[in-house]
C-alpha cells in the first residue's frame, strides 16, 4: 500500500511525518538538526530514500545534510558555496552597489532523474549544482552574471533565489525565481538565462512592466503540462501558457491577490491552490480566517476551502515553499503555517485536518508519495 | 623534532552535534600552538566543521563566533599568536563559543 512522507522545514529544525495511503494517522519524527533553521528539504524523485536538507544558523552558516534512508539518519555533506570568479555587485536597498555575499540556501531541488545531482537556490541570488550527492557545489554563474544582475535589488527577505522548477519534458529547461528580480528560464541546463517577466505589472517599481525587478514569490507547474506555469507574485496571481514568455493575471475573485504559496493538483493541471494573505504589511489571512482558495479553471474563478481550517482569530502566514501536493489517486494537499501547524487534505482540499499543531514556524513543506 | 602539545577544545552544542563529539575534544597541535593552528587541527580531525567556525577561504572568524580562554576573550587577537600558557599545558580549555545573538 502506498505511503506518504511529508518533509517539514521549520525555524528550529526539520520534521518527517509519515502516514499510510489513507492519510489519517501520522507519525512525527524530529526535530532533526534541532535549533537549526531549515529553509527547505526535499527528496529525490529518482530515489525517494535520498533526501537533501539545508539547515543553517547565524552562528555556523550553511550545512547540507543528506539522508539515504528516508530521513531516519543523516550525514553532513558539502557546505562550501563559493561564487565563481569575482562576484561583483548588485544593488543594495539604498541603491548603492553591494557585493554579492553568500548567506544561506533557500531551496534545494533534486534532479528528476539522477539522485546525485541536486540544485541549490541561494541568497545572495545564485544557483549552485552538485553532481556528487551534495559533497561539492559549483555555481552556474551565468545567471548571477546576467546583464541585468547589477540592478537586482533584494526584497524584504533578502536577494534570494527561492524557487527552482525542473521541466520533466525537457531536461535542459530550468525555471528560477528571485526576490526581487523576477523569473528567469534556462533552456540549456543553466548555461544561459533569460528573464521571463513579460506581462507582470508591479506598481512598487519605477517601471511597472520592467524586464526585471518584480517580486515573484513562487512559481509552480504541473508535470503533466510543463509549458503552463502559475505564479504567486508579491501581489497578483499569474499564469503563463508559453513557458513563461508571457504572463496574464488570473487573480479573479480572490479576496486578496497577495500571498506566497501556490501549487497545482497532481492530476488536474487546471486545478490550482493559493492561500491569500491580507497584504504586504499584514502577513496574515484576511479577517482572521485561514482559507485555501482553489480554482478548477486554471485561475480567475476561485472557491474558498474552509472545512477543518480555523475561521476566526487566525493570524498565521503560509510561506512560499510551505505548500505541496502528493500524487495519490485522490490528490492530497498540504501546507504549513508560521504558527507551527501542518494541515493536510486527503480529498484535494475539500476537508482539512492538522497533522501537527505546535511545531516551530514552518518554512517549507514537501511531500513524497512512496510505493 | 617538532614539539607537540595537547590542546583541550570546548565546542558549542550545534558543533558537538555536527561533529558527533562530546563537550570537549583534545587535539595534538605542533608547538607553539595558536588559535589558527588549533583550528587547523580541529578541522583536520573533523572536516565537517570547516566553514562553521571560520570562513572556508579567508579563515576569518565567523561574525557570531567567539574564542575564549582563561576568562579572556581572544576573539580579536592575532590568530597566529601563541595560546595562553594554561591552554598550552592543558590545564585550561580553548573555548569556541556562539555569541549571544538572535534571541
Amino acid at each position: 500500500m502506498s505511503k506518504v512522507r511529508v518533509l517539514v522545514g521549520t525555524h528550529k529544525g526539520a520534521f518527517v511525518l509519515t502516514s499510510d495511503g489513507k492519510r489519517q494517522r501520522w507519525e512525527v519524527s524530529g526535530p532533526h538538526f534541532a535549533g537549526w533553521e531549515v529553509y527547505h528539504l526535499k527528496g529525490s524523485p529518482a530515489d525517494p530514500n535520498r533526501i537533501y536538507c539545508a539547515p543553517s544558523t547565524g552562528w555556523h552558516g550553511q550545512v547540507i545534510q543528506r539522508s539515504d534512508d528516508g530521513g531516519k539518519t543523516w550525514e553532513p555533506v558539502g557546505n562550501k558555496f563559493t561564487y565563481q570568479g569575482t562576484p561583483g555587485t548588485h544593488q543594495w536597498y539604498d541603491g548603492t552597489p553591494h557585493p554579492w555575499e553568500f548567506k544561506r540556501v533557500w531551496h534545494i531541488e533534486p534532479s528528476l532523474t539522477d539522485p546525485d545531482t541536486v540544485y541549490a537556490g541561494v541568497e545572495d541570488a545564485a544557483i549552485f549544482q552538485s553532481t556528487d550527492g551534495g559533497k561539492n557545489w559549483n555555481e552556474l554563474p551565468n545567471l548571477r552574471e546576467h546583464d541585468t544582475a547589477k540592478g537586482w535589488q533584494p526584497g524584504a527577505g533578502g536577494l534570494c533565489l527561492h524557487t527552482i522548477v525542473l521541466d520533466p519534458s525537457n531536461p535542459e529547461r530550468i525555471y528560477v525565481a528571485i526576490s526581487a528580480a523576477g523569473a528567469f528560464r534556462s533552456d540549456d541546463s543553466g548555461k544561459s538565462w533569460k528573464p521571463i517577466n513579460r506581462g507582470l505589472h508591479s506598481q512598487y517599481i519605477p517601471d511597472p512592466t520592467a524586464e526585471v525587478g518584480h517580486c515573484v514569490h513562487h512559481i509552480t507547474m504541473s508535470p503533466h503540462r510543463p509549458g503552463v506555469l502559475f505564479m504567486q507574485k508579491h501581489w497578483d496571481v499569474m499564469r503563463s501558457d508559453d513557458a513563461g514568455d508571457n504572463w496574464r493575471e488570473v487573480s479573479g475573485n480572490l479576496p486578496t491577490d497577495f500571498g506566497f504559496a501556490i501549487d497545482v493538483h497532481a492530476h488536474e493541471p487546471e486545478t490550482v491552490y493559493v492561500v491569500p494573505i491580507k497584504s504586504d504589511s499584514e502577513h496574515f489571512p484576511p479577517d482572521g480566517k485561514l482559507r485555501v482558495f482553489r480554482s478548477r479553471t486554471g485561475g480567475n474563478e476561485w472557491e474558498p476551502l474552509t472545512r477543518g481550517l480555523p475561521q476566526s482569530n487566525c493570524f498565521v502566514n503560509v510561506l512560499r515553499d510551505a505548500m505541496a501536493v502528493d500524487t495519490m489517486e485522490e490528490c492530497g494537499v498540504y501546507f504549513g503555517t508560521t504558527g507551527g501547524q501542518v494541515y493536510a487534505s486527503a480529498d484535494a482540499g475539500d476537508t482539512w485536518a492538522p497533522i501537527v499543531r505546535d511545531l516551530p514556524a514552518v518554512l517549507s513543506v514537501e511531500v513524497q508519495t512512496l510505493g | 623534532m617538532t614539539a607537540i602539545v595537547t590542546i583541550r577544545v570546548v565546542l558549542p552544542a550545534h558543533l558537538r552535534n555536527l561533529a558527533r563529539v562530546g563537550a570537549e575534544v583534545t587535539l595534538e597541535v605542533a608547538a607553539p600552538a595558536t588559535i589558527a593552528s588549533t583550528l587547523d587541527a580541529l578541522e583536520s580531525h573533523y572536516p565537517v566543521l570547516r566553514g562553521t567556525i571560520r570562513d572556508h577561504d579567508t579563515l576569518q572568524r565567523r561574525p557570531f563566533i567567539r574564542y575564549f580562554a582563561c576568562q579572556e576573550d581572544l576573539s580579536h587577537q592575532d590568530p597566529n599568536k601563541p595560546l595562553p600558557d594554561a591552554v598550552l599545558t592543558a590545564s585550561e580549555p580553548f573555548i569556541v563559543l556562539g555569541a549571544i545573538a538572535g534571541g
